[in-house]
């Protein structure tokens, strides 16, 4: 073991430099920042034989990364909130032609109000890109998931770009002692990158970001789609072989804590899981059936895993660190969405909190668990809950 | 290089068989495109000195030289006229298209 004290942002660094990509092309901004300056002092002191290219914008980091990735090159790109929204046009151009490109997204509120802090409005906005999303709880999680990111995104049954989210500041900035696995070991799980069919080279001449109108574009969306949906089956199963190969793994698309007697449980992403789970275990302790759902995957959607986790459980809390202003919930309507297959769906509710980096504390889980709990026993509560708000809602 | 020639496209018939991303062989035409031209470049080789301005300027390289004299692919040329306008000898004539 190769124990570092060491934070979020340099957690994906490290993960990085193993991963060996080619090329890195980004644009600082908070809270992304020191992991490119880490990366920026690793290819000039030589520990990582890569390109830095230092672009203008976000906007060209991603296209950068998109020339990178489309002659068959590793291509790796960190970025953050107002940033993340400035690449978005660059998104689906590289999901669309199949680049498997890897994304650090360190999530930050959007302005306005201006606010540099952790929430997760900005990769929502991206859920329709095209982009795998992955949401982790800790620093560990996030080095982990660089390595298996260009595994899963390079699988020649997937080959979709990775966009690999970790909570502003609360993890990125936050220090925790994480084991930094040895060059041997990453390069015995992640091979050099080999493109299938869709790059440029001279011997075979590819025609690249084709036009599709309306006689073929619906053919191509497809296909994306399938291939997105059936990525699943690889994502779990190179999970488990990452188990294997470095002693730790994260159950795939979700994980289920204390929910197998459990009447309420509360649905995460994120850093607010490792809360989650301390007070599961104080309510666990004075006898309250409680539990949760680190759900790690929000594309592809685990809906079955979903449906199977909750389908005995009679209240369901979600938290959700963003709000799609005119109806709920980011994470609630996905959900939602897929409980209505169930013959009887538990009683559903929305917790909204962490807005701008305001804390959810053990005490407003704790709240949460309460309130979910009375949900169970037939007492109504509201559908929509604001978590931790100063003053009255009216 | 010459401007490479129509190649008939075999539709997949199933959605896996499209290919993976925006993303095909290059050198493929699949159909034929030159539907809105109202003039027609046509070269009159008693003064064609195949000085190759033509080719060089033709915004869709449908000049072919592969042949002893210039040729004009007519399935990919939009009518333009950069070739006619451009040719110091005045060896292309625009010829109004006829239905």
């Amino acid at each position: 073991m190769n124990n570092k004290f060491i934070n979020g942002d340099d957690a994906v660094a490290e993960g990085v430099r193993l991963a060996r990509p080619h090329v890195i092309s980004a644009y600082p901004i908070t809270p992304q920042t020191i992991t490119v300056e880490r990366l920026s002092e690793f290819v000039e002191d030589k520990s990582l034989d890569s390109i830095y290219m230092h672009v203008e914008s976000e906007h060209s980091a991603l296209a950068c990364a998109i020339g990178v990735s489309s002659v068959g090159a590793r291509a790796f790109t960190a970025t953050s909130s107002q940033g993340l929204l400035y690449m978005a046009e660059n998104l689906p151009y590289a999901s669309g032609a199949r680049l498997p490109i890897v994304m650090m997204n360190a999530n930050r509120a959007l302005a306005t109000p201006w606010n540099i802090y952790g929430d997760q409005m900005d990769s929502m906005f991206l859920l329709n890109s095209g982009w795998i999303q992955v949401y982790v709880e800790d620093a560990q999680e996030a080095l982990d998931m660089m390595i298996q990111a260009y595994r899963i995104a390079e699988d020649k049954n997937v080959m979709t770009p990775m966009m690999v989210n970790l909570d502003g500041f609360v993890l990125t900035h936050t220090y925790e002692l994480v084991d930094i696995p040895s060059q041997e070991l990453v390069d015995s799980f992640l091979p050099p990158i080999t493109m299938p069919n869709n790059s440029m080279s001279i011997e075979n001449p590819k025609s690249l970001c084709i036009s599709a109108g309306n006689d073929f574009n619906m053919e191509f969306k497809i296909k994306q789609e399938n291939d997105m949906k059936n990525s699943i089956s690889t994502i779990e199963q190179i999970d488990k072989e990452f188990e294997k190969v470095f002693g730790r793994g994260y159950n795939g698309m979700l994980e289920e804590y204390m929910t197998k007697d459990a009447d309420a449980i509360l649905i995460t992403t994120g850093s607010i899981t490792g809360t989650t789970r301390i007070v599961v275990d104080n309510m666990r302790k004075i006898g309250k059936k409680v539990g949760l759902i680190k759900l790690r995957y929000l594309r592809p959607f685990p809906d079955e895993y979903i449906r199977k986790a909750v389908e005995n459980i009679k209240s369901v809390g979600i938290i959700d660190k963003n709000i799609s202003f005119g109806y709920e919930g980011t994470i609630f309507t996905n959900v939602n969405s897929a409980l209505v297959h169930l013959e009887k769906t538990p009683n559903m509710h929305n917790f909204i909190g962490g807005l701008g980096g305001r804390d959810i504390t053990k005490q407003n889980l704790e709240d949460a668990f309460n309130s979910l709990l009375l949900s169970a026993n037939g007492e109504k509560q509201d559908r929509i809950m604001y978590m931790n708000v100063r003053c009255q809602n009216d | 290089m010459n401007k490479p020639k129509l190649k008939k496209w075999k539709e997949p018939i199933n959605i896996s068989n499209y290919p993976l991303g925006a993303t095909c062989e290059s050198n493929h035409l699949v159909s034929i495109n030159a539907g809105w031209r109202t003039y027609r470049p046509v070269i009159n080789q008693d003064k064609c000195v195949k000085c190759l301005r033509c080719f060089l300027v033709c915004p869709d390289g449908v000049i072919d030289k592969s042949k002893e004299l210039l040729e004009i692919d007519y399935d990919y040329c939009k009518g333009c006229g950069v070739c006619a306008y451009e040719c110091k000898f005045d060896a292309i004539d625009m010829v109004k298209e006829e239905k």
